[in-house]
């Protein structure tokens, strides 16, 4: 496992202060339920971000950081959708984050690692869709200004990260290890980035 | 001319060096994080006295006192520290300063900061001695080499900065600096225990008595989880009490989140990695604690 450079560390630090500005700040006007949602997405990345400057790498070794990961895009999509979509969409996705949490915490431990697998890409997969594509849709009919497409910008980031680390974690990395682990910190970066940006809006 | 050059710098490297031994003697992170407690604690009472001058007053009398009450513990346990490999090389134990100069050290420290703080305000005064009375007395003297137990006073003691600073700011006690108080107490536990878990072989060489050493690892991991859950209760009802924005409390929320996980995992999986990770969270929590009750009372 790569060891953590000091600037990884301070990559990581403002990964984590950015998290910190968005959880604090919220965004205006949002229900709970939404300002909740985005607060946990956050929340994950800012203790994630804490532990990798304590830790260093080795915490990625760790089987529950599939798990944990997972609950970035997650939360953060049903934020999305309680911010943006008519509230009869509220309560569908929210069941559909729940049972798709589970599914992926239950598939880690009881099936085989395919099957696993092909519910962790499912459920991110859709989470994923949302974060890119509704802000996209939201800008083109002139809901959203153009600034929150950084919000899509961030989708991206999130599931490029996911991608590195998913094949990093089964071991057919596309890149080398170290390689991953040099960007993984700076996409992770990048990514707060776009959201406070993004969200800002 | 040359000569006294010469003469002058060796003073001068003298001088360093000993400064250099006195600052180790400090344990400057320790008191550094107690310090932030009490800045923290005067910063949450919002009181029409927060001038500089006091800030710098309080963080200069806190400073002496916590750092003298630190010396004398070093002095106590210097035979303590000389059995266990992580403190041997400290400045008594490796006999680079002498018992006597590191007690008048304490003594100068203790007395210009507990004169300075009773100078301040009695009653601030009087609870930065009760610190330094429980910290030096009742645990490191009387306690930390009969019963593991001992923490507790020792909690107690850490407290005392967060209480002082809030009554120097308030000019009483209230239920909010009480709270401040048990947080940081709730708290010792998880950072001495954790410690404490890494260095058992050498706790137990030098024979003092610990959690993990009295009542095995599992027993200690479940005393840890729990202190952190009353830690993080504590302490939300600290920033509640003062009525930090709820921008700052979600943040609060999520940061205690983390160190329960922490700690729930140490107890299910325990091992070195773990335990380290839960000591130097909660260390950050508690510091980041500090430093969010104050920038959400601003």
């Amino acid at each position: 496992m790569k060891r953590i450079t000091p600037l990884d560390r301070i990559a990581l630090l403002i990964t984590g202060l950015l998290a910190a500005y968005l959880i604090v700040m919220g965004v205006e006007g949002l229900p709970v339920l939404a300002t909740w949602a985005y607060s946990i997405a956050f929340g994950v990345l800012l203790i994630a971000s804490l532990l990798m400057i304590i830790n260093g790498f080795d915490v990625l070794d760790s089987p529950w950081v599939v798990i944990i990961a997972a609950i970035i895009p997650l939360s953060l999509s049903l934020g999305m959708v309680i911010e943006n979509l008519p509230p009869d969409w509220h309560l569908a996705y929210l069941v559909f984050v729940v049972i798709g949490f589970l599914a992926i915490l239950l598939t880690r431990f009881l099936v085989p690692e395919r099957a696993a697998t092909i519910v962790l890409a499912v459920v991110h997969g859709i989470a994923g869709l949302l974060i890119v594509g509704l802000p996209i849709a939201l800008v083109l009919q002139g809901v959203k200004a153009p600034i929150y497409l950084f919000m899509s910008v961030g989708g991206a980031l999130i599931g490029i990260g996911g991608l590195l680390l998913a094949f990093l974690k089964t071991g057919k990395p596309i890149l080398s290890a170290e390689k991953i682990l040099t960007l993984l910190p700076w996409i992770l970066l990048l990514m707060s980035a776009a959201f406070v940006l993004g969200l800002g809006a | 001319m040359t000569y006294l050059k010469t003469a002058n710098q060796s003073i001068l490297k003298t001088l360093t060096a000993k400064i250099r031994l006195y600052w180790q003697m400090t344990k400057i992170l320790q008191t550094g994080l107690l310090l932030s407690t009490g800045l923290a604690g005067y910063m949450s009472a919002r009181c029409p006295v927060q001038t500089w001058q006091t800030l710098l007053a309080l963080t200069g009398s806190l400073f002496l006192a916590i750092s003298g009450s630190t010396v004398f513990n070093m002095v106590y346990d210097r035979d303590i520290d000389a059995r266990m490999p992580r403190t041997q090389k400290r400045p008594l134990p490796s006999g680079k300063v002498g018992v006597a100069e590191a007690l008048v050290l304490g003594s100068v420290l203790s007395v210009i900061g507990i004169g300075w703080a009773a100078f301040l305000s009695p009653l601030y005064g009087l609870i930065v001695f009760a610190g330094l009375f429980f910290d030096v007395v009742v645990y490191t003297i009387w306690l930390k080499r009969r019963t593991p137990w001992s923490i507790i006073w020792g909690g107690i003691a850490g407290g005392m900065p967060a209480l002082a600073g809030r009554a120097l700011g308030l000019g009483a006690i209230d239920w909010v600096g009480l709270m401040f108080a048990l947080a940081v107490l709730l708290w010792i536990p998880t950072h001495i225990m954790t410690f404490s878990l890494r260095y058992r072989e050498g706790y137990a060489k030098a024979g003092v008595p610990t959690f993990p050493s009295a009542y095995g690892e599992r027993t200690t991991g479940i005393i840890i989880a729990l202190s952190s859950i009353a830690t993080a209760i504590a302490m939300a009802f600290a920033a509640y009490g003062i009525g930090i924005t709820w921008g700052y409390m979600r943040l609060l929320i999520i940061l205690s989140c983390g160190l329960l996980a922490l700690a729930i995992s140490s107890m299910v999986h325990p091992s070195f990695k773990m335990n380290f990770s839960l000591f130097k969270f909660a260390s950050l929590y508690m510091l980041s604690s500090m430093l969010l009750v104050v920038l959400g009372v601003l």
